[in-house]
């Protein structure tokens, strides 16, 4: 009782602002909001770019986690800590954190722009790259959990069968802890379908190119409340259906 | 693992719909004095006007003491959408009318809305003006970088008004969700040039260089401004308003770039 | 200095960690030899295998099989574990549980540049040498212990190791599936051509599974020796536990040792000096009362403990030295044992073994 109380309440506070958003929602005028011009490429772009922002943090933040949890080196606290930082950084300064470096005049963005003429900002490349920013610290979190939850004996073991460092983390690192790797991804893509401030701030708004769902949210808000409904729940829907699919294939003990 | 995801699903979605997160509360204690007024006047503005009305609000208390002018500056719909869900202000001031229109349907006005300055747009590009733009026709250049606002708010509304009024078609790469924003990309240099309020170009004069241009007059943007009928100190409400549609407040509204009706 | 084998493990293991623990144990294998490496736990046992297997590095000393110098910290050479030529089988055998036992076998050859076809057919070569091959396809967890073990041994194998290292390769198992698994470990053992060192703080394991063996406590080594030696001629407490005997140390002047305290015990050999002298539980027997005859080795003492041992009782006896006597049964209700109870403890001189020190 003592653990239920509290544990119903939190689902209570979790879940009573999806039923106002389910009660508020015109359900009469769905059809019609749902078929408006850009809601659907919004939505496929909101799609895209959070898988291939999860993508990017799995292929960068799975070998961080790995370097936190399984070596010792000077300042790996200071190194985990501001792994942190976009978790506690208000998204919208994370944007702009992000103008500073890869913009048009930014430390790399200029050498971008300058070398391979690439610029990052107000493409959907840049939406990935906020959306990964910001969706990172979760993979990187999550992985390393389970690195350090997972028995280093088995890499041993694997050493002295002859695997060298890189072959242990992919033949025996990397399958003991995908449990975790696939729950960081979840929680990472969940992130970035959701991410706002930085992808605006960063990307911008333009249909088509970097307008994501949320982005399309909040604009519809300043007019049109019934349309951000739709819209959310729409998000919500697509979003809960993938990752309840996703999670008996992925989040499984081996 | 399910839970914690389902969690982190959700602390996702109410971000979505909580990004303007308003101090509602202005918790006052009105006790009115013999004479004049006295108490917290709460006043909701629209962004653009931080500046004046916080210098105004300071007047006002210097000379009323016993007042004090707490303001919640924001987005002028998420601020009517703060006052129809039963936000306790007493005066409110918006970027454009439709807002206010909002609030007023709703019957929570006291009475009509006035229109107490007006917002014209002007171009701001980079200092030195390095593209040489010098009207909205410049704006078309092939390759250049332009911000304007989304046309669901005020600037970007205005904006189309002024694009359609010089039959000038431009293709921006990003359409801001609000004002500030837009101007923040030219400051940073991410874009050449933006449309934004004269008073928005005149605050940011240190870092970007305005240029006028004629069709601005097509696309006025109106300031309404009223007192709320639930007001919790509307007395001292209407003197504010009164303070601020007097000589004194117009001055500083005018100084800070905006015009008079 | 030392002159060095061409074949089989040579190694000085000096290990130094912080908290004063210091393990310093010279041991050599030759190739066929089994050496087990016996003591008790915190006796540095696991610390010389992780040397040995590369997983810890020497603060001295060195490691040198079949001529190649592994490790040696004075030459700065230390080669890291998948270049080593060792294979090792672990305590809870650290079995791959995502893969199955076959690819478990088949992962040391993989990393030896063999292909995955030729891989898996080595290693299938070894499950069936094991007699799994029928488990080829299961997981680990699928596995009994006894069946895990001759995997894990397989996949040792299976790389055709110079040094085999054992890491108490039994003490996981139940009782009944040791003795089996034991005594095919022992087939196995004889047919390694390679070097093999086993660790265990199991006595029985170590005598029947080795050739030789090496005592280590706190980190030294203490004895060191065919199993016939050590058990007949222990020399320290914990040796002399393990093999069941009774052990002192002391002054020897011909048949007479005493021991501190000054108390004199007779033995059948003949020493001089600093000695040991060892006898059996059983080579004791207790009276109620003096026995008559021969005066000496006989001695009071005081039971303090009585525990069953097999079919008969362990007695603990303090008095002029701590002892243990075996008695039946039927003694035992004789004399009424009962803690703290006095009774007279007699030695037969012809079962009690002296030795230098």
């Amino acid at each position: 009782m003592a653990l239920l109380i509290p544990a119903a309440a939190g689902l209570a506070f979790l879940v009573l602002p999806l039923a106002g958003l389910l009660i508020r929602t015109p359900w009469r005028s769905l059809p019609e909001r749902l078929a408006a011009p850009g809601v659907l490429a919004a939505l496929r772009l909101s799609l895209f770019t959070a898988t291939l922002a999860t993508i990017v943090c799995v292929l960068l933040g799975v070998p961080l986690a790995w370097l936190l949890a399984r070596t010792e080196f000077p300042g790996r606290r200071l190194v985990r800590a501001l792994v942190t930082v976009p978790l506690v950084l208000p998204p919208v300064v994370g944007g702009v954190a992000l103008l500073l470096v890869f913009g048009r005049r930014g430390l790399i963005g200029q050498w971008l722009d300058s070398a391979f003429g690439i610029t990052l900002p107000f493409t959907t490349a840049g939406v990935v790259v906020a959306e990964a920013f910001v969706a990172m610290p979760f993979l990187v979190i999550a992985v390393e959990g389970a690195l350090r939850g997972s028995d280093t004996r088995y890499e041993e073991a694997a050493a002295t069968l002859g695997a060298g460092r890189f072959a242990v983390f992919r033949r025996v690192t990397l399958p003991l802890v995908a449990p975790g790797v696939a729950a960081g991804a979840v929680l990472c893509w969940a992130r970035a379908l959701g991410e706002f401030g930085a992808t605006i701030t960063f990307a911008g708004n333009f249909p088509g190119r970097t307008q994501t769902m949320p982005l399309a949210v909040y604009l519809a808000l300043e007019t049109d409340l019934d349309a951000a409904l739709v819209l959310s729940l729409m998000l919500l829907t697509v979003s809960v259906g993938i990752l309840a699919a996703l999670r008996d294939k992925w989040i499984t003990s081996p | 693992m399910r839970l914690r995801a389902l969690a982190a699903l959700l602390t996702a979605a109410l971000a979505l719909t909580a990004c303007s997160g308003g101090s509602g509360d202005a918790g006052t204690s009105a006790s009115s004095g013999r004479s004049g007024v006295t108490g917290e006047v709460t006043v909701f503005a629209a962004a653009s006007l931080t500046e004046s009305f916080t210098r105004i609000g300071r007047d006002f208390e210097a000379a009323y003491p016993g007042t004090k002018v707490t303001f919640n500056f924001g987005g002028s719909s998420a601020l009517a959408a703060q006052i129809t869900q039963g936000a306790p202000a007493d005066l409110f001031a918006a970027a454009s009318p439709a807002t206010v229109k909002t609030v007023t349907d709703a019957g929570l006005t006291d009475g009509e809305a006035v229109t107490l300055v007006r917002n014209e747009l002007v171009i701001v590009v980079a200092k030195g003006n390095p593209k040489g733009i010098t009207g909205l026709a410049g704006l078309t250049q092939p390759g250049l970088k332009v911000a304007l606002c989304a046309e669901q708010v005020p600037c970007g509304a205005a904006a189309k008004k002024a694009l359609d009024a010089a039959s000038v078609k431009v293709t921006p790469v990003t359409l801001e969700q609000d004002v500030k924003a837009a101007l923040q990309k030219v400051k940073l240099g991410e874009v050449d040039a933006a449309l934004v309020y004269r008073t928005d170009a005149q605050a940011a004069a240190a870092d970007v260089a305005a240029v006028e241009f004629p069709e601005s007059a097509k696309a006025v943007n109106d300031y309404p401004i009223a007192v709320l009928k639930d007001a919790p100190h509307k007395a001292a409400a209407q003197k504010l308003l009164a303070w601020i549609r007097s000589d004194k407040g117009m001055a500083v509204l005018t100084q800070a770039g905006f015009q008079t009706p | 200095m030392d002159h060095e084998p061409v074949k089989g493990l040579d190694a000085q293991l000096i290990v130094r960690r912080a908290g004063g623990f210091r393990l310093d144990v010279r041991l050599t294998v030759a190739p066929g030899e089994v050496v087990a490496l016996l003591g008790p736990n915190g006796a540095g046992k696991s610390t010389a295998l992780r040397a040995l297997a590369g997983l810890l590095p020497l603060s001295d000393g060195h490691v040198i099989l079949d001529g190649r110098v592994l490790d040696r910290p004075a030459d700065r050479v230390l080669v890291p574990p998948d270049r080593r030529p060792v294979g090792v089988v672990f305590q809870d055998y650290l079995l791959f549980p995502h893969l199955t036992a076959l690819d478990n076998v088949a992962f040391g050859p993989r990393h030896h540049g063999r292909g995955t076809a030729d891989a898996r057919s080595i290693a299938a070569g070894w499950l069936d040498r094991v007699g799994l091959a029928a488990y080829a396809r299961s997981k680990p967890r699928r596995l009994s212990g006894g069946q895990a073990q001759r995997v894990a041994l397989a996949r040792a194998l299976a790389v055709e190791p110079a040094l085999l290292l054992l890491d108490e390769p039994l003490s996981a198992l139940d009782a009944r599936t040791r003795l089996d698994t034991r005594a095919q470990l022992h087939r196995h053992l004889g047919e390694h051509p390679g070097a093999t060192l086993l660790v265990t703080h199991d006595p029985l394991d170590a005598l029947v599974l080795a050739d030789r063996l090496i005592i280590v406590e706190d980190g030294v080594v203490v004895q060191e020796g065919d199993a016939a030696t050590i058990t007949a001629q222990p020399r320290t407490d914990y040796v002399a536990q393990l093999v069941g005997l009774n052990l002192y140390r002391g002054q020897a002047d011909g048949h007479v040792i005493t021991v501190p305290g000054g108390f004199t015990l007779t033995a059948a050999d003949t020493v001089r000096g600093d000695a040991f002298v060892a006898f059996p539980p059983s080579a004791l027997a207790l009276y109620p009362n003096r026995p008559d005859g021969s005066p000496s080795n006989t001695w009071p003492a005081t039971i303090t403990g009585v525990q069953q041992h097999g079919d008969y009782l362990r007695v603990q006896l303090s008095g002029p030295i701590e002892a243990a006597a075996d008695i039946t049964p039927a003694a035992a209700i004789r004399l009424q044992l009962s803690p703290g109870q006095p009774v007279w403890a007699a030695l037969k001189a012809t079962e009690t073994r002296a030795y230098p020190a």
